[in-house]
């Protein structure tokens, strides 16, 4: 079976099995009095454990997104034996654990290091988990597959102990189609696979990033070549290290040290810097790389006939309206990329059951070539499928509540978990999410509204990442009720832009009739069922759309 | 460590925390945790509820950040949340029933 993500040799497995050992005393030393929860806390952080609003909660890495069945059936374990049978997808393709108990976390990260899985800098000032395009080895417009790069950025930041104390968290992200699908504008770092004069290298942002500060990233170099990758990474890494603030938390992300520094000065360091760092590297990351490309060579693709697929398609509606809907453009003729949404009617955005995770295992291992993927939307994916296998596929995936047909529509919602279960927001993100998806499925508007991102997030950390929304809600405690800002207009792929904020905010119980009078508007405005939400929005502006969200000003 | 209030008789407040092992909410009453709020200690002198959180704040082996966060004294007089963010800390999350919060409390071994 193709392994779709090659961490399995015994070198791995034995450091995590140590990692695992380490925290398991260091737990076993908090419990007993040794450590404080000053001294614990740290070290928990480090290990991806938070205390969260109820419970503790467990952040696993799924680096770029990948997963292979053994790895999502182990998730499903983990949630049976020591959560509460379910997981919780992030925009960050994480899985978060809601309710582990503290002396229960190191035997949980010892069965996921076992299939190579870990939680280590998920949390803490380090180089957080590589994100990659969901579609990475399937989508037709690719330039060339971003995980071996993605693969090797992992290898070489984990751990690496001049990056363990930056002054902020830090993300990194790798686009690889001609059409940005992992919003490298909003990232600390973000790499777009590009090709010059027949050359293919990287075209490098920096100083991107959402929060109480949201800051599109800027290109710092237009084409890096590829084996420049490492060198240069590291130099922009180390200039930040010693010129990002460590005054104050909230000015130490490095999208404030470029604000305040300026991109042409922090460019001129970042090259002084790469020149030395150059030199330091020997080749062997090339090497390294050349052994990833191999592991992540694409499968075998067979011969796949689609009249089958045709033929359910022109028999089932529902079957019809999924593909129409879920499915993505493959670079092999007769297979697809299917979009699985966890956002099911009155589901939780992101949440899967564990018997969820294991039917994906099951049908990646039988029709998908062992390959799963965790993209930004808080979905999973099935990149390799042949569409004459879709209707048993579908079948399937209906029978488990996981066949919606809602991907990219109004009701496929980013939510974080909000103030059901972070201790750090302000307000409930999922209900206003749950209320939103609901209202727009009675009214039967979902598939003539079309393309339309809604993102919430439950504070100003934006987890949510709701400055990307075409409709962005951030939920905030005011006096001490839930009340919710609209931001409208923002795109995290196709124009890197942040989303305007509409005026005051609205009480929880009229955020969904906010949401319809916006929808009317642009039902009315639009130019036709083929422009989108955004289309009109970047046609008009902002004034019709606030005009309908407050009717009393127009 | 008291969420920007003064304990009195008109506002009153419990000292909460959570479970260092397990995690989950728990509320002082005397000199140990209980899991039920309706059966949180209202402290309404500022002086003891001080003197309750420094006790509080000292048995660091049994919970993990200790606050002082004010309530209001409910019909039965038992204490109950002034703020919706200690009424979800109370009732749990909101985006599951009540019976689904039960089948998972009974997986939740």
């Amino acid at each position: 079976m193709f392994d779709a993500r090659p961490q399995h040799n015994d070198q791995h497995r034995e450091y995590l099995h140590h990692r695992v050992a380490q925290f398991r005393q260091q737990v076993q030393r908090r419990l007993d009095g040794s450590l404080t929860e000053e001294e614990f806390r740290p070290l928990r952080l480090k290990n991806g454990v938070y205390l969260q609003l109820h419970a503790y909660m467990l952040r696993v890495a799924i680096p770029y997104g990948t997963l292979n069945p053994d790895q999502m059936r182990m998730l499903a374990h983990v949630a049976d034996t020591w959560d509460r049978g379910y997981g919780h997808f992030t925009t960050r393709t994480n899985i978060q654990y809601h309710w582990p108990k503290l002396v229960d976390i190191p035997d949980a990260l010892e069965a996921l290091a076992s299939v190579g899985i870990h939680s280590i800098q998920t949390s803490g000032n380090t180089i957080r988990n590589i994100n990659a395009d969901a579609f990475a080895g399937a989508a037709a417009d690719e330039i060339e597959d971003p995980r071996p790069w993605a693969e090797l950025l992992r290898r070489w930041s984990t751990d690496h102990a001049e990056f363990q104390f930056l002054p902020r968290k830090f993300k990194i992200s790798v686009s690889a189609g001609k059409q940005d699908r992992s919003a490298v504008s909003a990232y600390d770092i973000g790499l777009r696979i590009v090709e010059q004069d027949g050359e293919r290298g990287f075209q490098v942002w920096i100083g991107g990033g959402l929060g109480r500060t949201p800051i599109l990233g800027q290109v710092v170099r237009e084409f890096l070549p590829q084996a420049d990758l490492l060198p240069y990474i590291e130099a922009i890494l180390s200039t930040y290290n010693l010129t990002g603030r460590r005054d104050n938390k909230w000015k130490a992300r490095i999208k404030i040290t470029v604000m305040e520094r300026g991109l042409d000065a922090m460019r001129a360091d970042i090259e002084e810097e790469f020149v030395r760092r150059r030199a330091e590297f020997s080749g062997f990351d090339q090497e390294i790389l050349a052994g990833l490309r191999a592991e992540f060579a694409a499968p075998e693709f067979r011969d796949a006939p689609t009249e089958a697929y045709e033929a359910a398609r022109a028999a089932n509606p529902g079957f019809r309206s999924w593909t129409d809907t879920n499915l993505h453009e493959h670079r092999i003729p007769g297979y697809a990329s299917a979009t699985v949404t966890l956002k099911a009617p009155g589901v939780t955005p992101g949440d899967a059951t564990s018997a969820q995770m294991r039917l994906i295992a099951d049908l990646a291992e039988r029709f998908g070539h062992g390959d799963i993927r965790i993209n930004h939307d808080q979905n999973i994916v099935l990149p390799h499928l042949r569409k004459a296998d879709l209707p048993e596929i579908y079948a399937a995936l209906r029978e488990a509540g996981l066949a919606t047909a809602n991907a990219g529509k109004i009701s496929d919602i980013i939510s974080c978990p909000g103030m059901d279960y972070c201790t750090l927001a302000t307000a409930r993100s999922i209900p206003i999410a749950k209320d939103i998806a609901a209202h727009f499925r009675a009214r039967g508007l979902e598939d003539d509204i079309g393309e339309m991102k809604i993102r919430i997030s439950g504070c100003i950390n934006a987890c949510g990442h709701h400055h990307l929304g075409h409709i962005g809600i951030l939920g905030l405690d005011r006096a001490g009720v839930e009340n919710y800002q609209i931001t409208l207009g923002g795109d995290g792929y196709e124009i890197p832009t942040l989303g305007q904020r509409a005026g005051a905010g609205f009480p929880a119980d009229e955020v969904v009739p906010a949401i319809d009078r916006v929808m009317d508007a642009y039902l009315e405005l639009r130019e036709g069922p083929d422009e989108r939400f955004i289309d009109t929005y970047r046609r008009l502006g902002v004034a019709p759309f606030k005009a309908a969200l407050y009717p009393a000003n127009a | 460590m008291s969420k920007g209030f003064t304990p009195s008789p008109a506002t009153p407040g419990v000292i909460t925390a959570n479970d260092l092992r397990m995690g989950h909410c728990v509320w002082m009453r005397d000199d140990s945790w209980t899991a039920d709020p309706s059966q949180a200690e209202l402290y309404e002198d500022q002086a003891i509820a001080e003197l309750a959180l420094l006790n509080a704040i000292s048995q660091a082996g049994t919970v993990v950040g200790p606050y002082l966060v004010e309530a209001r004294r409910g019909a039965d007089g038992r204490p109950e949340p002034t703020h919706f963010r200690e009424e979800f800390r109370r009732t749990g999350p909101t985006n599951y029933t009540d019976d689904q919060q039960a089948e998972f409390e009974a997986s939740h071994v």
